[in-house]
């Protein structure tokens, strides 16, 4: 199997092209037949460039959690011709059809996201985003959330160790709501505490709302090679869907 | 709460992210660095709250807290929503790139409007301040539901039943929200008064 070795030599900038652009790309898509088509090339894809169909499943099987809603409400209550009945449960034809083309863009979406953009480092995604010419003050709250992620998250961590040594355990009460909120209250007033602390240090080394980096951002010919070519089949997956949307019948 | 890649329609994509962008535009313009830290600890906080699973009866429910955040930020919570929901984009596969703007849209909108009604009765006496948190935190996810659910329901007739079910699924969730922003709120102005913006009344 092949590793995503090359992937992650690209520009982040294309990697980050490449998810926008599929997303855009298969939502826009209506004919169920080129859904496929695109699930299919998304998975030829994903299997060229992950490194192991096993956590490829495993991450798409986190993220159909929507799809798996979907598939409860959508085939038996849109209205249409009834297809199977069991007992109380009637099953539409225009609903399980809906159903499963969503099943197949979503999927198909997922599988160039994990491909591409999972793995990718979160300070690079900011600066590729900031090259991209995303708003300057936009990357700054990405950085900044990223950064505090694991902040907050230990703090959390600490007082609910704090709270378990002390006996509590939660359960559907007052009490448990209550201290969950205090928990919260103080999480949220030391990390804002300590926010303030790093960013006036920030301001005292001469911040000026631009970060600065040493990863070097550098578009070579395969990048353009790369984003041509994927462009290209997803224009011509387009031209597919409305050839046969507009055009066949 | 969010919704998946695939769902929505190409037009109520593209509205999304108009909506999204002018919010974050105005977010952005109004707020300077300072505040954006204040944004970007507060959408981590989002983050790792929608982690966090609170009892519930025999099950649990993971938390939103947008109107925590609308409460606090203002129009800066359409960019500090945006940074999280984009963050467990890539980092979960929840919601994703093309869903962004309008799960953005969905979350902020109701939280902003909230802001605006009910910020200036947390400096008010308790009574109202409890009253306010409340509105807020219930509110806000009874609005971010209701824009998901007409989301799903422009987007295909076919979504409608699923569109209430998913507003109905959220009214629990709506009551704990507004509980556990009352104490949140309740707990700062007790200890950090100065974070609600009124410490001088």
């Amino acid at each position: 199997m092949a590793s995503g070795q090359a992937l992650q030599t690209m520009d982040p900038r294309t990697l980050l092209l490449t998810a926008a652009g599929t997303a855009f790309c298969f939502s826009a898509i209506q004919s169920i037949t080129i859904s496929c088509a695109g699930l299919m090339l998304a998975a030829i894809f994903a299997l060229r460039w992950t490194p192991s169909w096993q956590l490829l499943l495993q991450r798409l099987f986190v993220a159909n959690f929507f799809i798996l809603f979907v598939w409860l409400t959508v085939p038996l209550t849109m209205p249409g011709i009834n297809i199977l009945t069991l007992g109380p449960l009637a099953f539409s034809l225009e609903g399980i059809t809906l159903a499963v083309h969503i099943t197949l863009k979503c999927n198909a979406i997922l599988l160039i996201y994990i491909s591409t953009i999972a793995d990718m480092d979160l300070p690079t995604l900011g600066y590729a985003m900031e090259r991209l010419h995303c708003p300057v003050k936009l990357v700054f709250i990405f950085l900044f959330t990223y950064r505090y992620i694991y902040d907050i998250s230990n703090e959390w961590k600490k007082l609910q160790t704090a709270a378990k040594l002390r006996g509590f355990s939660p359960n559907t009460s007052l009490h448990t709501y209550r201290t969950i909120g205090n928990m919260f209250g103080l999480t949220i007033i030391n990390s804002i505490n300590k926010s303030h602390k790093v960013y006036e240090a920030m301001l005292l080394r001469g911040f000026n709302g631009h970060f600065h980096t040493t990863a070097e951002l550098k578009m070579h010919n395969h990048d353009i090679f790369f984003i041509l070519s994927f462009f290209t089949v997803l224009l011509i997956l387009l031209c597919a869907d409305l050839y046969i949307i507009y055009c066949h019948d | 709460m969010h919704i998946s890649e695939g769902v929505l329609s190409p037009v109520l994509l593209s509205c999304g992210y108009v909506l999204t962008a002018a919010g974050t535009y105005v977010g952005l313009h109004k707020a300077d660095y300072g505040r954006l830290t204040t944004a970007a600890v507060l959408a981590s906080f989002f983050f790792v709250a929608s982690l966090i699973h609170v009892p519930l009866g025999p099950g649990n429910v993971h938390l939103i807290l947008n109107g925590l955040l609308g409460l606090f930020l203002g129009w800066t919570v359409f960019p500090a929503l945006l940074v999280a929901l984009l963050l467990q984009a890539v980092l979960f596969r929840y919601g994703g790139i093309a869903v962004l703007g309008i799960n953005t849209f969905d979350m902020a909108f109701p939280a902003l409007l909230c802001h605006c009604l009910f910020r200036s009765w947390l400096c008010k006496n308790n009574i109202f301040r409890i009253a306010g948190a409340f509105c807020c935190g219930a509110l806000s996810v009874a609005g971010a539901s209701l824009c998901t659910a007409a989301a799903l329901a422009l987007s295909n007739e076919g979504f409608l039943t699923s569109a209430k079910i998913l507003f109905t699924a959220h009214i629990p969730i709506m009551i704990i929200e507004g509980c556990l922003t009352v104490l949140i709120v309740s707990y700062i102005a007790k200890n950090r008064p100065g974070l609600l913006g009124c410490a001088q009344s």
